[in-house]
């Protein structure tokens, strides 16, 4: 399993993150090596196996639509790189 | 340094156990604030070599003890825990306490809240020392990916003490900590515990809540202990276990007095040993210890059976698809907007932010996770991948119901090798991820495991892993202790030069 550069630049794309010329070839091989182990499942027969996308019993937890207090505006945004009012802030989506 | 007979009569309170540690507190022969500041002084002896802790948090730890003489002082019902100095990972998010997991990107982030494993312990009285070092979000097998430098295994420090919970197992083998918290999805508590001579829990999927576990693989994330036997893990895990409203998939399902449940008897107790687990690739001295640890049981009467899981080959592919989709969709919070580190002042545009943030945040092992993840869940690649791999999980699950109906718990190396040098394996990934091999099929399952000191090779710890069937805890501890109770590995500790005592703890019981 070979993935090429380009393959490699979208996937950084899908997952923002910024990678250098040097990166994307290091990478390049890297995962493919990776995807070249993970490959093996494709020999398993998997005709109407159902998934776990967990093991657990259980299924849509509810809770009582209840108001309660929550964490503090202040003591959320106390991490907050950029903060204006109570909002973190960004840069202009649209311009 | 491997196993000799020799007991000796006196040891230091840094060399307890924590029920032994519990006993004199009661019997008020030491006061918490003494086994607290004996734990500072070990670790301001062994930790420049050792490195297991992150922060270190003595003013507080301090003051939690002289609470927990108060507590003492005054009697009535006290947690086993009550004064007892531990350890936690980084990736247990503490309030006030700066919590990093591992990450850059995490270097300055003050949590606002206590995880629920926090606040069970903080209730029992216990005394945090510091937080423990690890791979970058619990990614990795060696604590070489954290971002602050690696951890020293005590028993070799050129060697790795496993991971990602390297801290967590560290500091318990080299006597700085009685016991800590990890975090096991893959293997993070077992393997590092194989690696250090301690024993390692992780409970069953739900048994413990993960609010305020920093997420990796969020199906696949458990909490548990590391201690130096059996009996001080039972009484880590019956505080921290137990149903939270806060966590959906933690379950509501009474937890046992988990130390009561350590009769010594294990007569009858049928173990299954799985013979996917033992052909090729185990290393000599590991199969050797491995089965001396048979050995040991049949003389204490449990009953062997031969089992088959059969789709244990692929239990790593299928790990190294669902724990990367579900880390890849974990991690896209870190986005240099929320919080944690941002590169928002150099950036260009909003997009710029994000992936300049990341870059820059991120180490190598977590960005190949992300982008394994990425491309697994993306448009075209989804059926091929992730679809299968959870119809795997579900083969590998099945695998486990049937050997279950004919076992009560499976024993099994934990890791196949004893603990690798630093630097051996950092240029191949893949041949990182096989330090798991043996422990990432129960994550997969969702079942209980405990790895345990079962004999050293070449002066080298080795571990042997129990698995128990889901919410059967008390199976795989019993089994522990029983073992314990016949054995002296978990007792012995490593020589670290740095030290004026002899690290040889007494046999306790």
């Amino acid at each position: 399993m070979e993935l090429t550069r380009d393959e490699v630049m979208r996937i950084a794309q899908l997952a923002r993150i910024k990678l250098t010329e040097e990166e994307v070839t290091s990478l390049a091989s890297q995962l493919s090596n990776i995807l070249g182990h993970i490959a093996a499942m494709q020999e398993v027969d998997t005709s109407g196996v159902p998934i776990s996308a967990s093991i657990l019993p259980v299924t849509n937890v509810m809770r009582e639509d209840a108001a309660e207090p929550s964490l503090p505006i202040d003591e959320a945004l106390a991490n907050t790189p950029e903060r204006e009012d109570n909002f973190a802030r960004v840069k202009a989506v649209l311009e | 340094m491997a196993a000799t007979k020799k007991k000796t009569p006196e040891t230091a309170p840094w060399q307890w156990t924590i029920h032994e540690a519990a006993d004199q507190l009661r019997q008020k022969k030491i006061s918490s604030v003494e086994l607290t500041q004996a734990h500072f002084e070990r670790i301001r002896a062994v930790d420049s070599s050792v490195k297991a802790f992150l922060t270190l948090l003595e003013d507080s730890a301090l003051a939690e003890a002289r609470n927990a003489d108060e507590k003492i002082a005054k009697g009535g019902n006290l947690s086993p825990l009550t004064g007892i100095p531990l350890g936690i990972k980084d990736v247990v998010v503490t309030k006030g306490i700066r919590t990093t997991a591992g990450s850059r990107f995490l270097e300055h982030f003050i949590p606002p809240y206590d995880a629920t494993v926090m606040t069970k312990l903080r209730s029992s009285g216990a005394v945090f020392l510091g937080k423990l070092n690890m791979d970058e979000f619990a990614m990795g097998s060696s604590t070489e990916n954290s971002a602050y430098g690696p951890t020293h295994n005590p028993w070799d420090l050129t060697r790795v003490p496993g991971g990602s919970s390297g801290g967590s197992s560290a500091c318990v083998a080299a006597g700085e900590a009685m016991g800590s918290l990890g975090s096991d999805t893959g293997g993070s508590i077992r393997q590092p515990a194989a690696l250090t001579n301690t024993v390692g829990l992780k409970p069953t999927y739900g048994r413990v809540s993960r609010f305020g576990l920093i997420a990796f693989a969020s199906s696949l994330d458990q909490i548990g202990p590391f201690a130096r036997d059996a009996r001080d893990c039972a009484y880590l895990l019956e505080t921290i276990a137990g149903y939270d409203p806060h966590d959906s998939t933690s379950v509501n399902v009474p937890v046992p007095n988990y130390a009561a449940e350590l009769t010594g008897d294990i007569k009858d107790m049928k173990i299954g040993l799985p013979k996917e687990y033992f052909v090729d690739g185990a290393e000599p001295g590991v199969t050797k210890a491995v089965e001396e640890a048979i050995a040991v049981y049949k003389k204490l009467g449990a009953k062997f059976v031969d089992i088959s899981l059969p789709h244990t080959k692929y239990g790593l592919p299928c790990y190294y698809i669902i724990a990367p989709a579900e880390a890849s969709a974990n991690l896209s919070r870190y986005d240099g907007i929320k919080y944690g580190l941002s590169l928002h002042e150099t950036a260009k545009d909003l997009e710029d932010v994000y992936k300049s943030t990341r870059a820059e945040g991120f180490g190598p092992e977590v960005r190949r996770r992300i982008m394994i993840g990425a491309y697994a869940l993306s448009s075209g690649y989804y059926d091929a991948f992730y679809k299968r791999a959870q119809q795997v999980r579900t083969l590998i699950k099945k695998d486990f119901d049937d050997a279950f109906g004919k076992c009560d718990i499976i024993l099994t190396p934990t890791s196949p090798t004893t603990a690798f040098k630093i630097g051996d394996r950092t240029s191949d990934p893949y041949s990182m991820y096989l330090a798991d091999l043996f422990t990432i099929p129960a994550n997969l399952a969702g079942i209980c495991g405990i790895s345990i000191p079962g004999g050293f090779s070449e002066g080298l710890p080795v571990g042997v892993q129990l698995l128990g069937n889901t919410f059967a805890e008390s199976d795989i501890l019993r089994a522990a202790d029983a073992f314990e109770r016949v054995t002296d590995f978990h007792t012995q500790m490593a020589d670290l030069s740095a030290s004026a005592v002899k690290p040889k703890r007494k046999k306790s019981s």
